[in-house]
Order: C-alpha cells, then structure tokens, then sequence
C-alpha cells in the first residue's frame, strides 16, 4: 500500500504528462506482481468495491470527529478522502477524554512544559476510563495530544517518536495494496467499517489518503485510463493502441498482460463475445478551421441530441448470442433497456445515439431524460417512451474488426448491416448532401429543410467526419469535428457563490444565478440556474475576489453576494436548451449552462427577465 | 474591585486593537500615535507610526526594511520586562515564530489580556521559544485553524528534499519560504540534517538572512545566487521568495524542482494550484493541536480569534465551554492561500 501511495502522491503533484507517464513505468517495472496489476485496475477505474462507499466512511469520521469542524474542513479541502486522511484521529480509541476531566494547569512557563503536562494527564486518563468513548457533547476542557505521531505542535525536538506508525502497541505492518484489494472484495458489509477503521489506524496520512481514494473509486489525480495503459505498453515498447484493443478482455490484476508485456508470455486475447470498444470522440470546429479543410475530404451527418452508446452482440462458443449496450465510457448500461435488446439480432458493434422515438418522430433530450439513470424498468415507461438506437458507425461484424478501415468502407458496410438486421427500432443516420461549406452552414441554420424534416428538434448541430478516417479511440486530431448549434444566451445576475472542488477548492468557482421577475415587492431575482465553468483562469480570480469583497451573508459553504438593482455582478450565462421543472422555484431548468462573458460594463437592473426564458421555453416545446 | 470588563481594556477598532486607557495600538494597520509591533512581518509591523514600542529584534528588523526613519521614536522592550502605559501595564513575551516576536500582554484592574501575534508552539532553532503565558483572555490567530492542519515534523520534510536533491543531482532545487524566519528556518534545518554545501540565497532575502547570523544563529555557508552560472547550481538548493519561484528568475535554473515551505502544504490541492512539485509542510504557525493546545493551557476562559479560520476555532472553544468569539480584523494575513501569495511578506 506504501508504494501505492507513494506513487498517487506524487503523480498528484506532477503536471507533466511525460514524467507522469515515466513515475508511472518505473513503479509497474519495479513493484511485484498481483500489486501492480491492482494499481493499474484502480489507475484505469476497472476496480470497484461493492461494500465500500463514501458514505460509509463519513461515517467513520463522523463517529470520530465534531460534525461542525468536519463540515467546516471539507469545504476548505474539498476533496471527502484528503479531508479525513487528514482528520484522522491518531490511535482515536485510546486519547479521548470524558467529560468532567479537569482541565490541566497552565504552566506559568515553556508552551512544551503545559502541553507535556496536558498529554501526561491524557495518559493517565486513557488508562483509566474506557477506549471506547465517543467525543463529548459537554463542554469540557479537553486537551488533544500534540505530542503523539504527526504532530508539530508541542515543540518537541526531533526525537524519534515522530517517526513511529502512529498506532497501535504492537505496530502491525501497513496492509498491501493486494491484501487490501482482496480483503474489500471479500468482506462483508457488516465487517467493513471496522476493517477500514483498522487500515486507518495503521497508515500515516498518505496511506489513508490513498486508501480512502482507492475505496471510494475516484482517483481524481489527472490520471487518464488511456495514460495508465500507455505507461503500462511503454514497459513492454508496445504501442497503447495495442493494449486498448485487448484490453476489454483483461481484468486486475492483469498477470496475462504483464506477462505478455515482459516478454514471458504470448498476446493476451480478447475471448468476450461482446466486447466493449474504446469510443472516437470528436474536437468542435471553429470558424477559423474551414480554411483548411476541403469539403470534399468530408461526410456530414446530423448531430442527434441523445445518448451516445455501443451495442454489441456476439456468439458464446456455444452459439449463444450474447448482447450488451456500453455508454461512452464503457459503462454497462444494458439492463437499463431491455427493450431495445432484441433489435439486435445480428452480430456486429455498433456506434450510434440512442433516442426516444414517438409516432416516427424523436423526441427531445428532455423526454429522453425519463430513461437515464432509472435502477428498474417498468412496462409503462418502455412503452411511454419507446427507445431507438440511430446508428452511424459499425466497428465490427460477423467477421473481422472494422476499426482499420476508413469511415467511407465502414459506412457502406454499416448501410449494408441495417438493412440486413431490417428492425424498426434500428435505423441509420442520414448523411446531409453539401458540396461547400456554406452549403452545410445553409443546413446547419435549417435543419428541418434540409433533409431532418419532423426529427429536426431532437439535432443539435452537425458531425464531419473524414472519409479516410480510421476508428481511432480517443479524441485523435484533425479526424471528427462536430459543429454545434450556437447557444442561448441570457444576462443574468450572480446571486449565490460555493466554494469549488479538487483543483479549485479554495476559488469561489461555483455560481447561482437570477434573472427579474415581478414579486410582491416590486422586482425581485429568482435563481434560474447555476454554472462552474466557461471562464477562463483569469475570469475565475476576477470572480473569486468580487465574491470575497461582496459578500453580504455566510450560510455554512455558501456565500450570498449582492445582487441589487445598481449594484452585483451581471454574467452572461450560455445555454443548451430549457425545460420545465418544478423543483426550481423559477420552473425552469437549463440545459448545460455555462459562463460565456462577465458583464462588468452592465449593471444588474439590465439583466434578463424571467418572461425571457418562458418565451423561449415554449417556443422550444413548439419545436 | 470588579475586575475590568476585557472589551474595557482592548477594543478591535479598523485600525486595529486599540487600548484605550493606555493610549496605544498593538500592530496597526494604519499609521497611530503610539504602537506595540508584536513581530517584524509587515502585515503586522507598518512604517509611519509616532512612537514604536517592540523587542530590539523587531526594532532591527523594521528599520532594515523601511529605513531609518520608519517611526518618530522608538523604545525596545526586553522578554518579560513591564512597562506602565497609563493605567494598564503591559509586559511582551516570546511567541516563537520569528527571530524577536512577541506575544503582548496587557493587564489592568486584575484582568489580564494577551495578544499573541502570530505564534508557534512548534521547536524553531532560530529565534526563543513560545512562551505560554496566563491570562484571562487570550487573542489568538487561526491561520492553521481546522483540523485538517497537523504541520509533522520538520525533519522528516527537509529529509524529502535533501532527497529529492540526491535523486536529482542534475536539477536545481527552489525553495520558495517566506523571506523572514522562514528562510532562515528552513537553513537552520537543513544544516542540522547534516547537509553542508553551500546555500544559495535570492537577492531578497540577502539583508535579513544576514542579520540572522549577526544574531549569532548559525546558518553554515550562504551565497547570493546572482551571477552563479547556470551550470554549477546544478545540484544545489536555492532560497526565494515564493512568488519568484514561478517567474520568469527561475530560467536561470537547470530544470528547477518547485518546492514550498508552508503549511499550506499539508493541503494537496493548494500545492497543486501554485504547481509546487515538492510541497514542505513546515510552518511558522502552530497547527490545529497547537492553537488547541495553547488556548487550553493558557487557562483563559474567554477566547477572541482573528485572522484565518476563525469559524472553526470559535466552535471548538465554545464546545469546551470557553466564551469565544471572532475579531474581526482586517488586514492581516488573509482567508487563503491566493491572497496571501499575492502579498509576498504575510507570511504562511
């Protein structure tokens, strides 16, 4: 677990890719396996512990430390794993003082002399009472000991004791990071927290640091799946598309691969009959990148506002066909849509967007939203929402991978695939004819005339993609653009401002914001929405200080910034789409907003009405 | 006699802590007629007041940054010695966060308060150590207050760049620390891990760094970086400011590694947003065990918190049945870290 640590620790603090990639090799080349493969399944997201949730461990820290002080440190670190690795109380059980302990004297002389005194009395005290007492709700004096483990306060001199484990009478070994994986798999729910309580106990701050981001799953280092998997082909001078193409059929912690890697074993193969695919993603164009593109070299197709999916389907040696629906990240999403299953009676992976399809005509993000995230599937939603997948890219059949070929072959051959599987619930998405640019923009502004007819509400711009263009995972330059409808835009007025998390935990960088309405007295801003993004670093200090400077009340995390009619700051706030939402006291809720611009120049009375976005609201319903 | 009510004695007005009756301000932020400086950061210590009443240290210190004529007049106090000022008396004693700080203790009619300054309980080779001193009130700072900020011990973070520097021998290391106590705590530490090469110093930190060794605190050999060639500092570990540490200064460095010595450290994220590669958790505050520690053992029963995370702080005391509350002071350090940076001397 150490050197597990170790490593998390010190990619958290490296900003180069190179030398990320580098700590990363020489930590698989120099640590044993299982544990290695362990760390490349938590690197690439590939673990998961079902007992093992955040929640569980703020129970631990609730138990343990004041919930106010908690709350109060989480919204300054802003990460729930660095706050409690630091909070950890050294060897809890055996310092807490009862209520009605007597405060110890005050020395009249040296700092050390009281505190020496003080953790004299705690010692005393632990061998009298009960381990096992919980934090006080009394007030009472009691003294935390500085003395013991990490702490610097107690101006002790270097003396050693600082450099034992901070637990613990016989100093049991840090766990490993195999011993550790192996025992949240196995364990049961019940076990768990005492077992958590136990690790945490034993490692110093790094190790619970890392422990905790382990059981909770999110890294959050700025360690990509891909570049964890680029390290690892690196040890073996293989290229990571390579391993990217095994991979679904890998799993932690991946001895086949190592071994294929160093040299002691043949190429690992993939023998999931349904495999998911590492997904192509597009960059979004800009104006200015059409002057070197030929319009020719390209394939434009609608951009459906939908879900990206995989559907896949392949033979178990048996013959058994076997189906599954990925999301883009490669997330099973399978169970969610029952329906759609068996549509998907051919063998084949296919790229596409899965949408709601009502009386022939696809239906808007909005309706779409009643399928996602839903744990069970009733008869009456699948039948109220009717689900449809609209494919654009086959990236294998019944025969051979086709992710080698260039779009134009696979295309021909996904046409060919649709009409075979001949499924109403299955179509193919309509490529737009254009000769030149301005054509497609032409079509872009109408896409209702242009060939989308009824299904033009459910576009949200339009795809290019190269004719020669292999299916590269990633985002690879230059191959796929997509170009975006422009956005809505309003004038609205900062009301609330949160502190952000991991990277900019201390920056007022998450934002309430209103526009007028009519109130019992006179106008009043009622909040429309909130946004973390869309302005630069810069904007983000801007922001940041305006807060700290106008703040007129606190409630807990939250700062209320002023917003009256001469005097707030006016942001011009970018948007997707609206829909109705009665959760939100305006009833609207936005699509994807985002910070396009400050309006330094424009005082808030100026700024939208909510009449406004109702107009807009229904002249989307209209479609 | 009823003893005097505390607020009777000190009162936080926008210049700062003003004591009426005995016609001074401890640290003014704006220039005042009379001023007890409990330390020589500038945050604390201003140019322009009429009389200065300080440790001989302070005293130094302040004229080596603003001039000789930085107040009117000038009066040094030694560590435990008292003065009458009006009706109160008023005696400094050591705070141990930098070379000649001092907590101020006022006392009048049978209440005694003490303003602590900034302070550390933590062992600090170059100026005395934290002096706890009893009080009925006690005026603490909250830089470091949440408990998420246990500082650990000083050795084992100089270990981590004496062995970074081993493991690189081929790159400069850039110490960014405070310019003063920081700096020179920092050598101080390093030289009694057992490293004895040459220290390379910015041009900022020459004057005060100097006036350390005059002071008899033994800091090994120290050279000014300016004008070393880019070649030989190789290898080296060099002192700045921590604001020069991501300028345009360090291209004179061979691939410099990025290190910080502060308590803001301890928090990842913070390091991360400065881009510091190798975060030095030392600090010339005392951590939460400390300021917990402290207020605890001093025996006062009431508590005024200022500059930091006063929130946190105000809650602990008030949940060990102490009276405590927030002063609200302006001026001093700042809630966070990007303030503080931008103010090079408000040191962390």
């Amino acid at each position: 677990m150490n050197r597990f640590a170790e490593l998390l620790d010190r990619l958290a603090y490296e900003p180069g890719r190179n030398n990320k990639l580098r700590l990363l090799t020489s930590y698989f080349r120099e640590v044993e396996d299982p544990d290695r493969g362990y760390a490349l399944g938590a690197l690439t997201g590939a673990l998961s512990f079902k007992h093992a949730k955040p929640a569980l461990i703020r129970d631990l820290i609730a138990a343990r430390t004041d919930p106010v002080l908690f709350a109060l440190s989480y919204d300054y670190v802003g990460d729930l794993s660095e706050t409690v690795a630091l909070m950890w109380p050294r060897g809890a059980p055996h310092q807490q003082l009862v209520s009605g302990h007597p405060p110890p004297h005050p020395s009249p002389t040296r700092g050390e002399e009281a505190q020496l005194r003080a953790e004299l009395a705690l010692q005393a005290t632990s061998t009298t009472y009960s381990t096992s007492v919980l934090p006080s709700e009394h007030p009472a004096l009691t003294v935390p000991s500085p003395l013991v483990g990490e702490g610097q306060g107690g101006g002790s001199p270097t003396d050693g004791l600082s450099n034992q484990p901070p637990s613990g009478h016989n100093n049991p070994p840090p766990p490993t990071l195999t011993e550790v994986v192996i025992t949240l798999r196995t364990l049961g729910k019940t076990e768990m927290p005492k077992q958590l309580a136990r690790w945490l106990d034993e490692l110093d701050e790094t190790g619970r640091w890392a422990l905790l981001k382990l059981v909770t799953g999110a890294l959050r280092i700025g360690i990509s799946a891909r570049l964890a998997k680029t390290a690892a082909a690196a040890l073996g001078d293989k290229d990571p598309h390579e391993v990217e193409l095994i991979w679904p059929g890998l799993a932690p912690p991946y001895l086949d691969l190592f071994a294929w890697l160093e040299g002691r074993g043949d190429k690992p193969v993939n023998r999931d009959p349904a495999p998911f695919r590492p997904v192509m993603l597009a960059h979004a164009v800009e104006d200015s990148d059409f002057a070197n593109m030929d319009a020719t070299d390209y394939i434009a197709e609608w951009k459906w506002d939908g879900i990206r999916v995989q559907a896949v389907s392949g033979r178990e040696a048996d013959g058994r066909m076997v189906t599954r629906l990925y999301s883009r990240s490669g997330e099973d999403i399978t169970a969610s849509f029952p329906d759609l299953l068996p549509s998907l009676h051919l063998p084949g992976a296919l790229d596409g967007e899965l949408l709601v399809v009502r009386d022939h005509r696809v239906q808007s993000f909005n309706v779409l939203q009643q399928r996602l995230n839903r744990k069970t599937v009733s008869p009456k939603l699948m039948k109220e929402y009717p689900i449809h997948l609209r494919a654009y890219d086959l990236l294998g059949d019944e025969e051979s991978d086709l992710r080698e070929l260039p779009f134009e072959e696979r295309r021909a051959k996904l046409e060919g695939f649709i009409q075979r599987l001949d499924d109403p619930r299955v179509d193919l998405s309509p490529t737009i004819a254009f000769a030149t640019w301005d054509e497609l923009r032409a079509a872009r502004a109408n896409p209702a005339s242009a060939g989308a007819g009824d299904d033009a509400e459910a576009v949200e711009g339009v795809m290019l993609k190269r004719r020669d263009a292999l299916y590269l995972p990633g985002r690879p330059k230059g191959q796929w653009w997509k170009w975006k409808h422009d956005p809505h835009i309003i004038d609205a007025v900062l009301m609330y401002a949160q502190r952000g998390h991991g990277k900019r935990s201390s920056y007022y960088s998450d934002y309430t914001f209103g526009v007028w309405t009519a109130g019992e007295a006179g106008d009043q801003l009622v909040p429309v929405g909130k946004a973390y993004f869309g302005f630069t670093d810069e904007e983000l200090l801007q922001i940041d200080r305006f807060v700290r400077r106008n703040t007129t009340e606190k409630f807990g995390p939250v700062r209320h910034v002023v917003h009256e009619p001469e005097q707030g700051l006016v942001l011009e706030v970018a948007f997707e789409g609206l829909q109705k939402s009665p959760r939100h006291k305006s009833g609207i809720a936005m699509r994807f907003p985002r910070i396009n611009r400050l309006r330094w120049d424009k005082p808030p009375r100026d700024a939208d009405r909510l009449e406004t976005l109702e107009r807009m609201l229904k002249s989307e319903a209209a479609g | 006699m009823t003893p005097m009510r505390p607020q009777d004695i000190l009162l936080p007005v926008p210049s700062g802590l003003c004591c009426k009756s005995g016609g001074f301000h401890i640290d003014p932020v704006r220039p005042v007629e009379r001023a007890l400086i409990t330390h020589g950061h500038s945050d604390h210590a201003r140019a322009g007041h009429g009389a200065v009443l300080a440790t001989q240290e302070t005293l130094d210190i302040m004229r080596l940054r603003y001039g000789e004529n930085f107040a009117g007049t000038t009066q040094a106090i030694r560590y435990g010695e008292e003065i009458k000022l009006g009706d109160v008396t008023v005696s400094f004693h050591p705070a141990g966060h930098v070379l000649g700080s001092a907590q101020i203790k006022v006392s009048s009619g049978g209440t005694c308060i003490v303003a602590s300054g900034d302070y550390k309980d933590a062992r600090d080779p170059t100026c005395a150590p934290f002096e706890l001193v009893q009080c009925d009130v006690f005026i603490t700072e909250a830089t470091f207050g949440l408990p998420v900020f246990r500082h650990g011990d000083t050795a084992l973070e100089v270990n981590k760049l004496l062995a970074s520097v081993a493991l690189f021998p081929d790159r400069a290391h850039l110490v960014g620390a405070y310019s003063l106590g920081k700096a020179q705590r920092v050598i101080a530490l390093i030289r009694e891990a057992g490293y004895d090469q040459p220290i390379y110093l910015h041009g900022a930190m020459e004057k005060i760094t100097r006036y350390y060794q005059e002071k008899g605190i033994p800091l090994g050999e120290l050279r000014p970086v300016k004008g070393v060639k880019k070649a030989e500092l190789a290898g080296t570990i060099t002192l700045a400011p921590p604001s020069a540490t991501s300028d345009l200064w360090t291209r004179r460095f061979p691939d410099p590694v990025t290190a910080f010595a502060s308590g803001w450290m301890r928090v990842r994220a913070r390091a991360r947003q400065r881009g510091v590669e190798l975060p030095l958790v030392i600090s010339d505050h005392a951590d939460w065990d400390g300021l917990t520690a402290t207020i605890a053992a001093t025996g006062a029963g009431e508590v005024w918190v200022t500059h930091g995370q006063e929130d946190a702080l105000v809650h602990w005391c008030q949940s060990k049945g102490l009276a405590a509350r927030p002063l609200d002071l302006v001026g001093y350090g700042d809630e966070e870290e990007s303030e503080v940076a931008a103010t090079e001397e408000s040191e962390a």
